[in-house]
């Protein structure tokens, strides 16, 4: 994936080495301030490390945003068990491309941060667990932790300094669902990739029921600049608890399309305007899903807001992914909450009743609604259906499902209504939503 | 015992042990969250999303099956939301059924109507269009319809945890899962038919029990199952005189819910169309039918004739039929036909365990105690094979407590799966490996011994002095064959004991023995098959067969009485743990009469009757308990449930006779004699075994002997 132009308003401190020749490379990384960080950990204590990840404010950059420092510090520090670090980079969420470029153009920054994390928790063995799409960052991937294996990064010996780490990459077969955490530990200890009960958290039991440390490879990232340059520094980066900067993946209606490392809470409607360079064709905005398909849509009135996890949630949406797909006038939010649904449809790993069947259920009405053969009560139904998914689900697919379409048929009504009237749908000679 | 917690559920406060998940707490409460994947004793799944409750300071709905109760909890059942959870949970369900009631199996005891009918909403709102899949068949027992399969998992796991076979998975994602069989499209398992029957719908259905009736149109005969020694109870479904279904989804019994293919199928020899109906007597070198009474009289003539000291009267009895009728056999043979001429097939030399545990702290194990006790020992036989409930049993005690199991056997057996240590020894050989175990045995709070036919005689002694000098409580277990074989022994049928294992004092022929000798008067065969070894002897001998079919024995009848089956009578039966079950009578035969009657039949044309009493099965059980040692039980109680025998205390007055026990090493699909007129067995013997078949089984026979000596950790 080829790296789009950066803006001025980016704080680039996980792409820093974006665009440079050869950024995969060691050599690069090296006279870039590569492994520092790694050298400094090697002089910290397992609290001082979590204590400097607690500080920086970073939470999770999967989707759910849990703080990182208090995941790593629910690891137990006695374990008969191997400690395991497990990095999460099935990204799947529709909207969401970010981590593929941070693996593509700085795979180092992500290996160094899984080996300050194993610092961290006292684990010796990392595994990748990459989505089955992104075959080739696998090889940048194995390629990276050969450079680092043959420089001494990871070994039996790492750094000279006696720490053992070795690391591996995992490859994804395809399912949406094997990005949720625990049943990507089920699908990379080789079952069905559907997902655990918890209690008992990765934390305590994951990988081969083991003490493990799961992250989105985004928080991996973040790790190597808060450990060398304090988590105070990039805590100031972002607003109060939402610490650092953040990966928002712009796709949709506007000109500039793009991967763009923004501080946290930066105002959505500047980064349309201000960074995405404005909506396409001069059209006007209708919608954003602030934070991957997963996320309520808010309107073009609700836009005005800063980017960060708790403004999110008030507006009863979420930051999830920081896939932003906005949307403009010309868009059939019908057809795009029938998008929504299909593939959420597809991705329903058929474990619990309420997603497996609501989905599909959701989604051949959504289909008859769009081509003009629905009826006023469906428009009751859908948002019926959802909510009867919503929250009563094994895992978080069933709300990621319910939540977008209910903020759909709820704020968009009247564009419901008007497929009643027997035709197709009014916007499909306008719409540009690609559908697959 | 753990501590009580104490937490209220709609209002009520209840106190339960610590960690008791509330769905199990509120049915001790008598309050029912209602569930499909939540299965007692199989893993948690949390799949099907119906046992959602409100919890006080909790924001979502919980789900009950994998919370467990804690101190102060707050639980609430009866709320709308709750209601409202369920009836839109079932509302999903019922999308993609193909609610085709009317014609499937399960209707009438099914769990989604069941549900629907309490907690569902009258109408649907889904007008889209159903996912149709085909049906499948996957064995000659298991079909599969998906459109009815809900996706709960219980066949998984139950295949998986509970048999240790796993031949179910699942396949496909989202509302086009399916489960799927271990061979592509056929399954290469036990065909117990778990599967079947802990399916909540009708997506599994029997080969041997679909398309036959409506449930409520059967009656429930609770009996014990006549195959094996494991005295499984099941459960028959009747209607009109014909045996239709067994199960036992009420749990009761000692097996709870288990039965294998035998147990659950294997009963449809009752119906075989060669059944033998009508008495048959020999006519110029033919077998013709004939009268009752012109048999019985014949009969009585010869038996007359050839009873007494001077006379050869030999008399085989038989490792199915009930105590009741081995104990009248032999009182009828010893007091009234003087002779001590009477013995059967003997399967595991219970005889020297008991002799030698006597004075020791060793007792006999219970089927319980395979499910409860911590460590076990398992000694030459295929025991998922051999004696599929025990093998039931010792898995769900791995699951549930970790017992720990150390086989010794000579071929791999499905236990080393999860044995601590699995040693490869030749038959007869396996107490070589003991000193190699002694220490591991020790280390262990207690233990149970169960050895088949390979370690008999001095082999026993050897191993019950090792079991004792272990010092932890040790149990033993002699495997033996069939649904009665230890009631044959501990009803004297042998020469050398009287019933309870006193002396008799006097020498008798054996069944080798009455086969070979070259003069017999009279052989009168009750129920086995001893023929099948080669022909008999004795040209010019009477011989009187009872049996349900023409076996080998019962060609060479003079006369041949129809027996009734097992379960077409009343009586008892002593399992392979020495527990006492009722046999019921499921079913009237006509033509057939059970064996208890025709001995007492026999024995009033010759006179005896007021010797022998009266053939009623209670009236001669309650001589059992006042004569026999151990037997001391009363029928009510036998009634309530399996009773051990009391384990006999003080030394047993003979040698046993080791050269002549032999097990049959019956596999999953064969049951001696009786098993040849099984159709279902047949039907999946036949499927394996035809090469041309899509199911022909890979992996050979399920029993063949692997001599190699190998040693597993």
């Amino acid at each position: 994936m080829l790296y789009n132009q950066p803006n001025p308003l980016e704080v680039r401190i996980l792409s820093r080495r974006f665009g440079l020749p050869n950024s995969h490379t060691i050599e690069t990384y090296l006279a870039t301030d590569g492994y520092k960080a790694l050298e400094k950990a090697m002089g910290m204590t397992q609290d001082e490390i979590i204590n400097e990840v607690k500080a920086s404010g970073l939470r999770g950059r999967g989707g759910a945003g849990f703080p990182t420092g208090m995941k790593w510090s629910f690891v137990p520090r006695q374990s008969p068990k191997p400690k395991y670090i497990m990095v999460n980079a099935d990204e799947s969420e529709p909207g969401t491309c970010k981590d593929r470029l941070l693996i593509e153009y700085d795979p180092h920054q992500m290996i160094e941060g899984i080996l300050i994390a194993g610092l961290a928790v006292g684990a010796e063995q990392g595994y990748i667990y990459i989505r089955g799409e992104y075959r080739y960052l696998i090889d940048i991937v194995d390629r990276a932790i050969d450079e680092a294996c043959a420089r001494g990064f990871l070994g039996d010996n790492v750094m000279g300094r006696g720490k053992k780490f070795h690391l591996a990459t995992h490859s994804g077969a395809g399912a949406y669902e094997c990005g949720e955490e625990s049943a990507l530990l089920e699908s990379f200890e080789g079952k069905r990739g559907v997902p655990r009960i918890r209690p008992p958290f990765p934390a305590v039991a994951g990988a081969y029921q083991s003490p493990t440390v799961l992250n989105n490879v985004e928080t991996f990232c973040s790790v190597p600049p808060i450990i060398l340059q304090g988590g105070a520094y990039f805590a100031g980066l972002g607003t109060p608890k939402n610490g650092g900067t953040r990966f928002f993946c712009l796709s949709g209606h506007i000109n500039k399309p793009g991967v763009y490392e923004l501080p946290m809470g930066f105002n959505l409607m500047r980064m349309i305007n201000e960074v995405g360079g404005g909506m396409r064709n001069g059209k006007k905005l209708k919608a954003v899903i602030p934070g991957g398909s997963s996320c309520p849509v808010l309107k073009a009135d609700e836009c005005d807001l800063a980017m960060d996890f708790d403004t999110l949630a008030k507006a009863n949406s979420m930051l999830g992914s920081g896939g932003v797909v906005v949307m403009d006038e010309d868009t059939c939010m019908v057809k795009a909450a029938l998008r929504i649904m299909r593939f959420y449809a597809h991705e329903s790993c058929g474990w619990c009743i309420p997603c497996r069947e609501g989905t599909t259920w959701l989604r051949k009405l959504l289909t008859r609604f769009h081509e003009g053969q629905g009826t006023r009560s469906d428009i009751i139904l859908i948002g019926d259906l959802a909510r009867n998914m919503l929250g009563r689900t094994f895992c978080p697919l069933g709300d990621a499902a319910a939540l977008p379409t209910i903020s759909i048929v709820e704020k968009f009504t009247d564009e419901f209504e008007a497929h009643l009237n027997g035709e197709p749908c009014p916007y499909d000679k306008t719409s540009r939503l690609v559908t697959a | 015992m753990a501590d009580l917690v104490k937490f209220t559920i709609d209002g009520r406060e209840l106190e339960v042990p610590a960690g008791t998940l509330v769905i199990e707490a509120a049915k001790h409460a008598g309050i029912e969250i209602p569930s499909f994947c939540y299965y007692e004793g199989y893993s948690l799944q949390a799949a099907c999303r119906m046992c959602l409750v409100e919890v006080e300071k909790m924001p979502k709905m919980q789900v009950a099956c994998t919370l467990p109760v804690a101190p102060g909890m707050v639980v609430r059942t009866d709320t709308p939301q709750v209601a409202n959870a369920r009836k839109y949970t079932l509302e999903f369900l019922l999308t993609n059924h193909p609610l085709d009631c009317p014609v499937c199996d399960k209707g009438g005891e099914c769990e989604l109507q069941d549900m629907v009918f309490r907690y569902g909403a009258g109408e649907s709102r889904f007008t889209e269009t159903k996912i149709h899949v085909d049906e499948q068949q996957w064995s000659p027992v298991v079909f599969y319809d998906a459109p009815r399969c809900i996706l709960c998992f219980r066949c998984v796991r139950a295949c998986d945890e509970g048999m240790g076979v796993g031949a179910l998975g699942v396949v496909n994602r989202g509302a086009v899962s399916l489960i799927a069989p271990n061979e592509g499209d056929h399954l290469n398992c036990d065909e117990c038919g778990q599967c079947i029957d802990i399916c909540p719908v009708g997506a599994l259905t029997s080969g041997a029990y679909r398309y036959q009736t409506r449930p409520w149109e059967m009656e429930h005969i609770g009996t014990i199952c006549t195959h094996c020694s494991n005295g499984c109870k099941t459960t028959l479904g009747v209607r009109n005189d014909v045996v239709i279904r067994g199960n036992n989804r009420d749990r009761s019994g000692i097996n709870g819910e288990f039965l294998c293919i035998k147990g659950r199928y294997a009963f449809d020899f009752n119906d075989n169309p060669e059944r033998v109906t009508s008495p048959m007597i020999r006519v110029d070198g033919k077998l013709v039918e004939t009268s009752w009474s012109k048999a019985l009289a014949a009969i009585a003539e010869k038996f007359n004739a050839f009873k007494g000291p001077n006379r050869k009267f030999g008399i085989i009895g038989s490792n199915h039929t009930t105590n009741e009728e081995n104990y009248y056999l032999q009182k009828f043979a010893r007091q009234c036909l003087g002779t001590n001429n009477i013995d059967h097939h003997r399967t595991g030399d219970v005889v020297t365990l008991v002799d030698s545990l006597s004075g020791t702290t060793g007792q006999l194990a219970t089927t319980q105690d395979f499910y409860d006790r911590k460590a076990f020992l398992i000694i030459g036989a295929d025991l998922a094979i051999q004696q599929p409930f025990l093998s039931f049993q010792i898995r769900a005690n791995k699951r549930h407590h970790d017992a720990k199991i150390f086989v010794v056997t000579p071929a791999p057996v499905r236990e080393d799966e999860y044995a601590v240590k699995s040693v490869r020894k030749s038959a007869g050989a396996e107490l070589e490996a003991l000193a190699e175990l002694r220490e591991a045995l020790a280390a262990q709070p207690d233990l149970v011994i169960l050895f088949n036919d390979s370690i008999k005689g001095a082999a026993i002694r050897d191993l019950v002095a090792f079991g004792q000098s272990l010092g932890i409580p040790v149990k033993y277990c002699p495997l033996v064959d069939y649904s009665n074989s230890r009631g044959a022994i501990d009803m004297g049928l042998v020469p050398e004991l009287l019933p309870g294992y006193q002396a008799s004092g006097a020498t008798g022929m054996t069944v080798e023995e009455m086969r070979k000798a070259t003069h017999m008067d009279a052989l009168w065969v009750i129920g086995a098959n001893p023929l099948k070894a080669g022909p008999l002897a004795a040209k010019f001998a009477f011989v009187v067969v009872q049996d349900m079919f023409m076996t080998e024995t019962a060609q060479r009848a003079d006369v041949l009485l129809p027996a009734g089956s097992a379960y077409e009578k009343n009586g008892t039966v002593t399992n392979v743990c020495g527990e006492i079950q009722r046999q019921k009578r499921a079913i009237s035969t006509i033509g057939a009469k059970p064996d208890l009657e025709i001995i007492g039949l026999i024995a009033k044309e010759m006179g005896f009757a007021p010797q022998m009493g009266p053939w009623l099965p209670d009236i001669v059980y309650n001589e059992i308990r006042r004569t026999v040692k151990g037997y001391d039980i009363p029928l009510a109680m036998v009634s309530m449930g399996a009773q051990q025998t009391m384990p006999v205390n003080g030394r047993v007055g003979v040698e046993s006779r080791p050269d002549l026990i032999w097990s049959a090493h019956d596999n999953l699909f064969t049951s001696g004699t009786l098993g040849r007129y099984s159709k279902i067995l047949n039907s999946v013997i036949e499927k394996r075994s035809d090469p041309g078949s899509d199911w022909s089984h890979s992996g050979g026979d399920l029993n063949s002997p692997d001599k190699e000596e190998t040693v597993r950790q």
